[in-house]
């Protein structure tokens, strides 16, 4: 399983993102490294089709597809909890659905 | 910070109508696109409206050039969705007054009293995920400026996505 990690530093979000990872993956005892990759301008957002930060990709399946439509650029992402709530990083529970789906 | 001079402007809202700066205000750099300011959103507007007595100003300073979610356009569109907002939502075209304000995130928040002196910056509370938080440093901070007592924290690290500032 890979599981990627992508980020920008106008978004203080990501590191959040990155211990529930990593806590999610222990707690389902894979031992799958985090890769870490930083998105530093738009030609490279494009290029990674990168629609904000943080982004989560599992074997290369984002764990919360963007809807059609959405640009690939420098911006943090909005995300919903499940119960509803805007959030700056996804819903932990779908962080794990999509990583057991992949285990 | 904190004890100086707040800057004074004047800048239009989304119905093209000026508004200049008075005291005691509150003044939030915040914009349609970053969740940090979306997670915080309606606790800051309930305090606009806990705080009649206060002057509310939300500022979108975000370059729309590269982020069209914050154009004035769409700024309106938003408020006219909500059906209104307790304070104005102005836009900061030229982000002079995001520069003379040193704001850094959306959002960013400034507390000022009636004499137009910075009482507190930072974070609306220090969860933008537990509603239950209630933008409770914000309102300490109001509630210092209203007895007339000193503001036990004065300022706190603000939070959340960074101004987009135009190349």
């Amino acid at each position: 399983m890979t599981v990627e990690l992508l980020w920008w530093d106008g978004c203080p979000s990501y590191p959040e993102t990155l211990r529930e990872l990593e806590e999610i993956l222990d707690q389902e005892g894979l031992q799958a490294a985090v890769a870490l990759i930083e998105v530093k301008d738009d030609e490279q957002a494009q290029r990674e089709r990168f629609p904000g930060s943080p982004t989560v990709r599992i074997d290369g399946e984002d764990v919360v597809p963007p809807g059609d439509g959405e640009p690939f650029s420098l911006t943090c992402r909005v995300y919903r909890t499940r119960d509803g709530r805007v959030s700056p990083t996804p819903d932990p529970e779908d962080l794990r659905d999509a990583i057991r789906r992949a285990a | 910070m904190i004890g100086q001079r707040a800057p004074e402007f004047t800048l239009p809202d989304t119905n093209g109508d000026e508004h200049s700066l008075r005291g005691p205000a509150v003044v939030v750099f915040t914009c349609n696109h970053c969740p940090y300011a979306l997670a915080w959103h309606d606790r800051l507007m309930d305090v606009a409206r806990d705080y009649p007595d206060v002057h509310f100003y939300a500022i979108n300073p975000n370059d729309a050039d590269r982020y069209p979610r914050d154009s004035a356009e769409a700024m309106k569109e938003r408020v006219d969705a909500d059906g209104g907002w307790p304070m104005p939502y102005l836009r900061d075209e030229s982000q002079e007054v995001a520069r003379a304000y040193g704001a850094r995130t959306t959002p960013d928040v400034f507390a000022i009293d009636a004499d137009g002196v910075f009482r507190y910056r930072g974070a609306p509370d220090a969860d933008h995920g537990d509603e239950s938080q209630n933008a409770r440093w914000l309102r300490d901070a109001l509630n210092g400026l209203r007895a007339g007592e000193d503001i036990g924290l004065a300022e706190t690290e603000p939070v959340g996505c960074s101004v987009k500032w135009k190349p």
